[in-house]
Formats: C-alpha cells, sequence, structure tokens
C-alpha cells in the first residue's frame, strides 16, 4: 500500500471550489452528449410536424366535397310511359335515359334565378358528377311512387368543378383539359354567387364505396373500411387464442431444450420477415393450393394472422415473463396444479400485457398493405354497403392502406386529394388503437 | 462422525413426520444436498441453519416436491412422510403440497383481496361446500395466523396493501387454510423488522401445536428462540442434527462450534 501512495498518481492537492482540467473535460463531455440528444429529439419532432402538416393540409379536402341542389322533375313520360309503375320496366331506363331529366332541372334553376350565360344546355349539365343520373336512378327504383313529382336533390359536381372551388384548379391548369372549359368555370362562378353550389362536408367519403376513374369525386373509403374491419376480425379471433396459447405452452409448459431453443429463435425470426413474404405464402397456400376466393377478408385475415402472431407470441411471452416467480410458488405452495397457478394467478397478471401487444400487432396488421396487393384484396367495389358486404368474409373486398395505394396509384389529381384523406382515417385509427393499449396498460399494470 | 451417530440415534423418535435417508440433490454437475438423513418430528418446530448456498433450502424444497419445478434439479433417496415415500412414481405433487403447506422466504400474497387470497386453497381442493363453510375456514386460518383482528373489518382490501409482517402472517394463514400437517418455512422473518419478526415467532410457536413445523433461517437466535430441534447444514452435508439446546450449547461437531460461536459462515 504504502509504496502505492509514494509512486502512483499525484496527490489531488486543488481547492473544491475550482474545478480541475479532468473533471471540466467530463462535464463537457456530458453537456455535449446532452445536446446531442436534444438535436435527435428536435430534429424528430420536426419531421413529425412536417409529416402532420402535409397529411392534414392535403387531406382534410377530402372530407368537404361541392355539391349542387337542384330541384328535378321526375316527369312520367321519360321514365315510366306507359304509367302502370312496372318497377321492371322502370328499371329499363338506363342513367342515359335520366340525364335530359338534369339537364332540364338546371335549365329551370337557371332560368328562376335569370342567370345570364351563353352556355349550352348540355355543357351546364356537364359540371355534374357523372353519378348524377345513377344518383336519380336509384332513388326512382326505390321509389317509384314518387314519379311525376319534383323532388330536390343534391348532387356532387364533377372533380373539376370540386378542385376549381378547392383551388386545386385554375383557368390556366384547364387550357388542355377537355372535360372542362372556362366558359363553365364562370357559369359555376355565377352559381356559386346565387347559393346554388356549395362546398360542404361529404360523409360519403368515410362511407361510401370506392368509384371508377372518371368519378373521383364519389369515391368513399367506407367499403375498404369494413374490409380492414372484417380482416381485423379474423386476425384476433385465430391469432389472439393462438398466439396466447403457444406463449404459455412455451413459457411456462415447455422443457428448455434444443428443441424449444430452436422454436424461440425462429419465432423471433418471423417477426423479421417482410410482410410480403407472407403475402407470397398466403397466395401459394390459401388461394392457389386451399382455393379460398381471392381478395376476400377471409384470406387476407389468415395471412395477416400469421404476421401477427410472432407479435402477440413475443410480446405474450414477455408479459408471462414479468410475472414474478413468488406468485407461482405461492400458487404451487398451497397445491394448485401447473395449470391452475397459470390460469388463476399468472394469466389474469399478464392480460394487461398481452392485451397491449395484441393491440399494437392489431395495428401493425391494419395498417400493413404489401401482402394484401398478393392476394388481390385490392378489390374495385364500386357499391355502397351492406350490399357490397353482405358475402361476409368471403365477398371480394379491399382494405384501407390498399384503397389508399390504389388511389394513389391513380391519374386523377383528385384522387390524390382522397388518398391523403384515406391516410387522416388510418392514423385516427391506428392512434386510437394504440392509445387504448397504452391506457390499458396503464391502468390495469400492477407493481409488485 | 461416531459423535453425529450418537446425536442423531438420540433424537430419532417413533413419532417422526418425514423421514430423510440418504437423500442427494444435484443441480445439474452440481452435488447440492450429500446424504442427508433427517427425521422431522411430529408437532415440533424443526429449524435449518447454516451458511448461505449449504443447500438447507434446497433441503426444504425437497419435503414438499417444490424442486420439481426446476428441470436441472435431481433428487435421489428416500423422504417418507407418515411412512410413504414422496417421491414414489404414484404421488402427485399436487396432493403432496395440500399436506405440506409452505411460507416463502418474501411475502407473496396474491394480488387479490385478503378473503381471496386464504379461500384460494379451501376453493381448489373443495374443502368447503358452501359460502357458510368457506367463511368459516377463512375465519379459522386468519385466526391461527393471529391476524384476523388485524383484518376482520377489511376482508375485501387487497392483500398486496398489508405491511410486510401481515402480508406474511397472511401467507401463512394461506397456508394453514389447506389444513396441513406439516408446515414449512424458508426464512419466514428475513423481509421483516424486527416487531413484525417477534409477531411470526410468536406465531410458530402456537402453531407447532397443531403441526409440524420446519423453518429455514440464518439468524441463529430465531433458532434458538423458536426450535425444538435444530439441524446445521455446512456445504450441502448435513452435520449435526439435534435438541436445539444442545446444538447451541453442547455442539459435538467442531463445525458446528465454529459456526455457532460466528467464526465461520
Amino acid at each position: 500500500m504504502s509504496d502505492i501512495s509514494q509512486n502512483g498518481a499525484p496527490k489531488r492537492t486543488g481547492s473544491l471550489l475550482s474545478k480541475d482540467a479532468r473533471t471540466a473535460k467530463r462535464n463537457r463531455a456530458e453537456s455535449r452528449f446532452k445536446l446531442y440528444g436534444i438535436l435527435a429529439i428536435a430534429v424528430g419532432l420536426l419531421m413529425l410536424v412536417t409529416l402532420v402538416y402535409n397529411i392534414v393540409s392535403r387531406g382534410t379536402g377530402a372530407f368537404t366535397q361541392t355539391f349542387v341542389t337542384l330541384e328535378v322533375t321526375l316527369s312520367e313520360d321519360k321514365l315510366d310511359k306507359k304509367g302502370n309503375r312496372n318497377l321492371d320496366e322502370i328499371k329499363k331506363v338506363s342513367t342515359f335515359g335520366y340525364a335530359p331529366l338534369i339537364k332540364d332541372a338546371i335549365g329551370k334553376e337557371v332560368e328562376k334565378l335569370g342567370i345570364q350565360t351563353d352556355l349550352p344546355a348540355k355543357k351546364q349539365a356537364a359540371i355534374l358528377s357523372k353519378s348524377a343520373a345513377a344518383q336519380l336512378r336509384d332513388y326512382v327504383i326505390a321509389n317509384p311512387d314518387k314519379i311525376g313529382d319534383t323532388v330536390e336533390f343534391r348532387f356532387l359536381t364533377n372533380s373539376r368543378v370540386d378542385g376549381y372551388m378547392k383551388d386545386r384548379v385554375s383557368r390556366d391548369s384547364i387550357a388542355n383539359d377537355k372535360s372542362i372549359s372556362p366558359a363553365q368555370l364562370d357559369f359555376v362562378d355565377q352559381l356559386v354567387a346565387e347559393g346554388v353550389i356549395v362546398k360542404s362536408f361529404n360523409l360519403d367519403f368515410i362511407f361510401g364505396a370506392d368509384a371508377s376513374d372518371q368519378r373521383p369525386e364519389a369515391a368513399g373509403i367506407g367499403v375498404s373500411m369494413i374490409g380492414s374491419l372484417f380482416m381485423m376480425l379474423v386476425v384476433l379471433v385465430l391469432a389472439l387464442p393462438i398466439g396466447v396459447a403457444a406463449s404459455i405452452y412455451l413459457e411456462e409448459f415447455a422443457p428448455k431444450n434444443w428443441i424449444t431453443d430452436v422454436i424461440e429463435v425462429n419465432i423471433s425470426n418471423l417477426a423479421a420477415v417482410p410482410s410480403i413474404v407472407y403475402g407470397i405464402l398466403g397466395l401459394a397456400v390459401f388461394i392457389n393450393y386451399m382455393h379460398l376466393p381471392m381478395s376476400a377478408p377471409l384470406v387476407g385475415g389468415l395471412v395477416l394472422t400469421l404476421m401477427t402472431l410472432p407479435t402477440i407470441i413475443i410480446s405474450t411471452r414477455a408479459s408471462l415473463k414479468a410475472v414474478p416467480p413468488s406468485i407461482r410458488d405461492a400458487a404451487l405452495g398451497v397445491g394448485a396444479s401447473k395449470m391452475q397457478s397459470v390460469f388463476h394467478h399468472v394469466l389474469p397478471l399478464a392480460a394487461p400485457g398481452i392485451l397491449t401487444g395484441t393491440i399494437i400487432g392489431l395495428a401493425q396488421a391494419l395498417g400493413e398493405t404489401a401482402p394484401l396487393l398478393l392476394i388481390g384484396m385490392v378489390g374495385f367495389i364500386a357499391s355502397n354497403a351492406p350490399d357490397s358486404v353482405a358475402g361476409g368474409l368471403l365477398s371480394p373486398n379491399s382494405a384501407m392502406p390498399a384503397q389508399i395505394y390504389e388511389w394513389a396509384k391513380r391519374a386523377d389529381p383528385a384522387f390524390y386529394e382522397r388518398a391523403w384523406g384515406g391516410i387522416i382515417i388510418l392514423l385516427i385509427f391506428l392512434v386510437t388503437m394504440n392509445t387504448v393499449a397504452v391506457i390499458l396498460r396503464r391502468r390495469f399494470e400492477r407493481r409488485w | 462422525m461416531n459423535d453425529m451417530a450418537r446425536v442423531e440415534r438420540r433424537v430419532g423418535t417413533k413419532n417422526a413426520k418425514i423421514t430423510a435417508r440418504d437423500v442427494q440433490v444435484h443441480y445439474g454437475d452440481t452435488h447440492a444436498i450429500k446424504d442427508v438423513n433427517v427425521e422431522i418430528g411430529d408437532k415440533t418446530v424443526t429449524a435449518f441453519i447454516g451458511p448461505s448456498g449449504c443447500g438447507k433450502s434446497t433441503f426444504l424444497r425437497c419435503l414438499n416436491r417444490m424442486n420439481d419445478t426446476i428441470d436441472a434439479c435431481r433428487v435421489r433417496g428416500d423422504i417418507l412422510l407418515d411412512g410413504e415415500d414422496i417421491y414414489d412414481k404414484r404421488v402427485d405433487p399436487v396432493q403432496l403440497r395440500a399436506k405440506v403447506g409452505m411460507v416463502f422466504q418474501k411475502p407473496n400474497p396474491f394480488p387479490k383481496s385478503i378473503y381471496d387470497n386464504v379461500a384460494y386453497g379451501p376453493r381448489i381442493h373443495g374443502l368447503a361446500r358452501n359460502k357458510p363453510e368457506l367463511d368459516e375456514i377463512v375465519e379459522k386460518s386468519l385466526r391461527r395466523a393471529a391476524i384476523w383482528n388485524e383484518v376482520k373489518d377489511r376482508l375485501d382490501a387487497p392483500g398486496t396493501g398489508l405491511s410486510g409482517g401481515q402480508q406474511q402472517r397472511l401467507c401463512i394463514a394461506r397456508a394453514v387454510a389447506t389444513e396441513p400437517e406439516v408446515l414449512l418455512m424458508d426464512e419466514p422473518c428475513s423481509a421483516l423488522d424486527p416487531i413484525a419478526t417477534a409477531q411470526v415467532e410468536e406465531l410458530i410457536d402456537e402453531l407447532r401445536q397443531r403441526y409440524s413445523v420446519v423453518i429455514v433461517t440464518h439468524s441463529m437466535q430465531q433458532a434458538a428462540r423458536v426450535s425444538q430441534k435444530t439441524a446445521f447444514f455446512h456445504l450441502g452435508n448435513l452435520v449435526e442434527f439435534g435438541e436445539t439446546g444442545q446444538i447451541f450449547t453442547n455442539p459435538q461437531d467442531p463445525r458446528t462450534e465454529s459456526y455457532i460461536t460466528g467464526r465461520i459462515g
């Protein structure tokens, strides 16, 4: 001991009130590190703000739509020439036959309001969506007794007019556009001044079905939302019991040997497998081999189940591990069997963790797109719920992220806006699910 | 070693509850318990003392086969409870543990109500036919564990909300609720303060009226206070076993003497 104090490091003699060089250096390193951390968080926050700003500013447009309110006379000589209200005969009148009614209605409106325009009647009617005639026909078929009456309708305008109202379309940008002319935009301005054309909240975007390339104004995310919901049900019903049962067995009952080690490693590996691999697996097994219908939420759910299982198993095992062994000892000590100790004591304590893991797994599955593309879950479903989803798990459908992908792919910029709107809805779902997971964990977590 | 043989003969009583013969325990490659022979009398308190890692807890856990839950653990030799080999293939450890209750080092009440903590054992063993009977068992057990007066007004309160000493007595109540014949206690007071320790020790003395109690303890004073018989373990061997008074005043083995006088351990 004595030679260390003689030959070792020099004894510190400085005052405590002044920092020596080493301490100052250490302190500098520490404040530098803190600064890096703050910078990293700031960059992250900035990204988040940019992302949210982008999504909100581009997507909110999808929730409003431009509407025209018109009084349409459902004249009998056009719709039911024989006047016998025979539904089969009424159905023979195609949407083409309804076009003159709309043309008349808009002409009457112009006359009533005293709007001065040189626009021919056909061009006037062209500011409406192509879905207007279909909307009229659906109404007449549903209410044949209204034939002969004058009924007020709220029609969508076409996507160019809608874009004009949302400043997406300008007179310059339509210079080479055949579907709309500056004269029509003037006409729109006149109607807006009279309050015939208004922009208002569009519930059909949230609950409606997709629409064809020609009618972006009519497209909604509702049906694919139901598709997603069906898939989530399949995932919940299959992945939760299978995952929890597998975890309980592996964690509590299985002997610890090389076989269980291999299984454990592989479960962790599966969690990291790219989702498209599950997609092609689902295509090969569920569709090509088992001949389940394509585009069905059942198949989508099965594929997402495979994908979610590792997540659920890993989180369930983690929460089972977190239950202190003293609880197991206590149960065994009073003569509970292994299974009783697991189901009476360990599982209830692990339940919040299991639920959290499951919800996070579900949220992951909800946002998954790639595997759905491979099993054809990008079905184009044009009719509204409930008809379009009457087949339940087996009727072809899409899913929210796949629908968003579809929209983003289409040429018309009006679809682009809807893609962003779809993202907002998807994010609302994800944030809600994750919040529920956090609340569950906070609320039911026990500490020992 | 001749001295030890003499000691054993003296304590070998006819009313032995548990008899262990040539018990060997291996944890993987480690030989944790070597040739332990011991007879634990009925309605007595037997203390296991010894330095850390000497195998006393391991041996205690052999007595109700709690070691079965550890994969690497192998037990050889015979442990007889009322003359029946508890390691016989036909014995279901679950049934055994209902007969041989256990109290652990750290108080480990279930995160449930006080009532449910005590009622759990009787429920799974079907000891009560109806609610009043169960209530009676719960009250009786809590009284035996000397905690009834403190908790009778809040049986629905969570057991984990009690103080450490109360929790440990609740665990004792839980253990006696299944009407065991033997009560194993693994350092039941090591997580408790002196006052709670005194309460538990007093309780152990009362429990002796009905049960055969085996207690593992690090505190030699505690062993001296509560037990009638003491076994001293060292490095997996049972070095000496005898009347507590004898062990502490006139140990036969030099290792025992070193330990109780504080020279080793």
